[in-house]
């Protein structure tokens, strides 16, 4: 089967007053129908502007180059900025923690809607409005009728967000690009709007690529996950298999640093990565990880090499595997 | 130390605050109870963690126990005194905030070494070099380096500006510290750290801590006790273990579900909330947290419940009586 999205050696540059800033310096995903790919990091680590790269949406100064990138069989690389108009709204979506960023607060949830709509597809302003209506139900806003008539500072910020899904998924994507969407929500909102994603995603065979800063979501509602830092995806593989055995010391780190109720005993420290990012300015030699790594030793200066472990599982060490499995 | 057996340092006692807001030009202007009959008392050592959802009054609270805002109704007390109308300085030598935003909450313009200096310079009660050693041992203190002193906040990571936060925090050796969303903006490596730095410093310098927070797994971390705002009110309070292992009223514990953890496999929880939010220019008649509630009965819709008190701990909800 063809995969959704295919990402080659995707990077982002950005010539600033240093040098040349890269955010992004080579990463691959492949993502299948109904499955969610977590994309985790922290702040600075790439992982918005690698969505923004393959979304083509990045600042007008930043350079984007890949080997490949691919949604289905439409080749990404050559589309100009009026082919990738036709492309995002239609097969490719994207959502933010922000709803007021794919909102406008000068026009009401069903103009919005509807513009959406009849951008893409040829119907009647009155159809756009009963598949507007359709689709706000069934993301769980209740009375959609006078929801659609309603701007967006008229509704809560939980209804807000189930707005912009239901924008996003007016046309019925392939792939969804979901950066942060539930960050700014309260938890038991959070969880709904989860298992919102999930029943929609079920039912329209949609691909998800989530960039979280948090492991916790990412556990939960991904079957895989790539582990981004300085700008390079340092581990990927199955979801169960990455959380139950870290490979790369950078996983291992921030995944000790979680609470977890009932798991760290109150009094004992939570884990911790020592120092700073470093700065993407210019090329990285060697591991970009090795100034905070606890077991980073003479040969990580070197060039890293991507090591296998298992189907579908890698990460860019020198450490032996052997080395990496002693407990954190 | 026993927490049982000195007198509180915290207090609040029946502490309710309202505001008025305009519902538009011709509309008559509303009242919102943002905090309604708080009361709790804190000693010495303690961490109290205060868990609730937007627009839950977690805020308003923290504003009215600092001295900033004055109650409607009710008083809060410091080490015995009423927080509002406390002498700045006294107040400021009693109890320091945190708050979430670093990169907001340090003004641009100082050095970090003035910045950490304010207090010490506002107390009026030490010289230049005295001051100088004070702000030098306390940005060791918290794990900053030296040369960071004659830096700008801008000059700083997100994870610094919080301990230079602390920092000034703690310069004035208050007793008690309000975290207000102290890790919210941090990234989870940098949240570790600083819910470290904050365990270790309450422990050597003996704090007693108000950690206000949305995140359940940070509160389970540090704090000793809990409790559970609702439009306003506290609807459960309780030793933080009993409150994990136990949790009474049906909305501690639709929070608790919600609490995701790093462990695949296990889907997202299904709370049983409904869609309807809570509106704090709306509050419900009865039980506030009854149009969410999926053991409501008829009674929770008309007839407010009373605090069911028990040995150490308290929960409002017609289930418990």
């Amino acid at each position: 089967m063809t995969p959704i999205l295919t990402v080659e050696r995707l990077r982002v540059e950005i010539p600033v007053k240093a040098g040349l800033l890269r955010p992004v310096r080579g990463i691959d995903l492949a993502l299948s129908a109904g499955e969610t790919h977590g994309l985790v990091g922290e702040s600075g680590s790439g992982k918005s502007l690698t969505a923004l790269g393959i979304m083509g949406l990045l600042p007008r100064r930043a350079r984007r180059s890949a080997a490949q990138l691919r949604l289905g069989d439409l080749d990404l690389l050559p589309l100009g900025e009026r082919a990738m108009e036709d492309v995002r709204g239609d097969r490719l979506a994207m959502i933010f923690q922000e709803p007021m960023t794919s909102l406008n607060p000068a026009f009401t949830i069903g103009a919005q809607l509807t513009e959406t709509l009849r951008r893409h597809r040829r119907v009647s302003r009155r159809e756009a409005l009963e598949r507007a209506a359709a689709m706000l139900a069934r993301v769980g806003i209740s009375s959609p009728r006078t929801r659609l008539a309603q701007y967006p500072h008229q509704l809560s910020g939980g209804l807000r967000q189930r707005a912009m899904i239901a924008m996003a998924l007016l046309c019925e994507p392939r792939l969804l690009i979901a950066d942060e969407p539930t960050t700014a929500l309260d938890v038991t909102v959070q969880a709904q709007i989860l298992r919102l994603l999930a029943e929609l995603q079920r039912a329209m065979g949609l691909a998800i690529l989530l960039i979280t800063h948090d492991l916790s979501v990412v556990a939960r509602v991904a079957q895989c996950v790539s582990v981004m830092y300085a700008g390079e995806i340092v581990e990927t593989g199955a979801v169960a298999d990455v959380f139950a055995r870290p490979m790369h010391p950078y996983t291992r780190g921030l995944l000790s640093a979680v609470p977890v109720p009932g798991k760290v005993k109150r009094g004992e420290p939570l884990g911790t990565i020592a120092g700073v990012v470093p700065s993407l300015v210019g090329e990285i030699d060697g591991c970009a990880f090795r100034t905070r790594c606890p077991a980073a030793h003479d040969a990580c200066v070197r060039p890293v090499p991507v090591r296998t472990a298992g189907a579908g599982r890698r990460y860019r060490c020198h450490l032996s595997p052997g080395a990496t499995e002693a407990p954190p | 130390m026993i927490p049982g057996a000195a007198p509180p340092i915290l207090e609040a006692n029946a502490l309710s605050r309202s505001f008025q807001v305009g519902q538009g030009l011709f509309a008559a202007p509303k009242t919102i109870t943002a905090v309604d009959d708080v009361s709790f008392a804190l000693r010495p050592g303690e961490v109290l963690g205060i868990v609730g959802e937007s627009g839950c009054g977690k805020t308003t609270l923290a504003r009215m126990l600092l001295g900033l805002m004055a109650p409607s109704v009710g008083e809060a007390r410091i080490d015995g005194r009423p927080a509002h109308g406390l002498d700045g300085r006294k107040r400021a030598r009693l109890i320091q905030p945190v708050f979430q935003d670093p990169y907001s909450s340090l003004n641009p313009r100082r050095r970090i070494r003035d910045i950490v200096a304010l207090p010490l310079i506002a107390q009026r009660r030490f010289g230049a070099r005295d001051i100088d050693r004070q702000v030098g041992a306390m940005l060791e203190r918290v794990g900053l380096a030296p040369e960071l002193a004659a830096r700008l906040p801008v000059q700083l990571s997100g994870g610094q500006r919080q301990r230079v936060a602390i920092a000034r925090a703690l310069v004035a050796e208050p007793k008690v510290v309000i975290c207000d969303e102290p890790t919210s903006a941090l990234d989870v490596s940098v949240q570790a750290q600083i819910l470290n730095l904050l365990d270790d410093l309450r422990r050597d310098l003996n704090l007693t801590y108000l950690l206000i927070s949305h995140n359940l797994a940070v509160v389970e971390h540090l704090a000793s006790r809990v409790a559970v705002m609702y439009l306003g009110r506290i609807v459960e309070e309780a030793p933080v273990e009993q409150l994990f292992a136990s949790p009474r009223h049906p909305y501690t514990r639709a929070l608790l579900a919600s609490v995701l953890t790093p462990e695949p496999g296990l889907g997202i929880p299904d709370v049983g909330l409904g869609t309807t939010l809570p509106d704090p220019t709306n509050v419900p008649a009865g039980c506030r947290f009854h149009p969410r509630c999926p053991q409501a009965m008829d009674t929770c819709r008309t007839v407010p419940p009373r605090r069911v008190p028990a040995q150490d701990s308290s929960v409002e909800c017609h289930l418990f009586g």
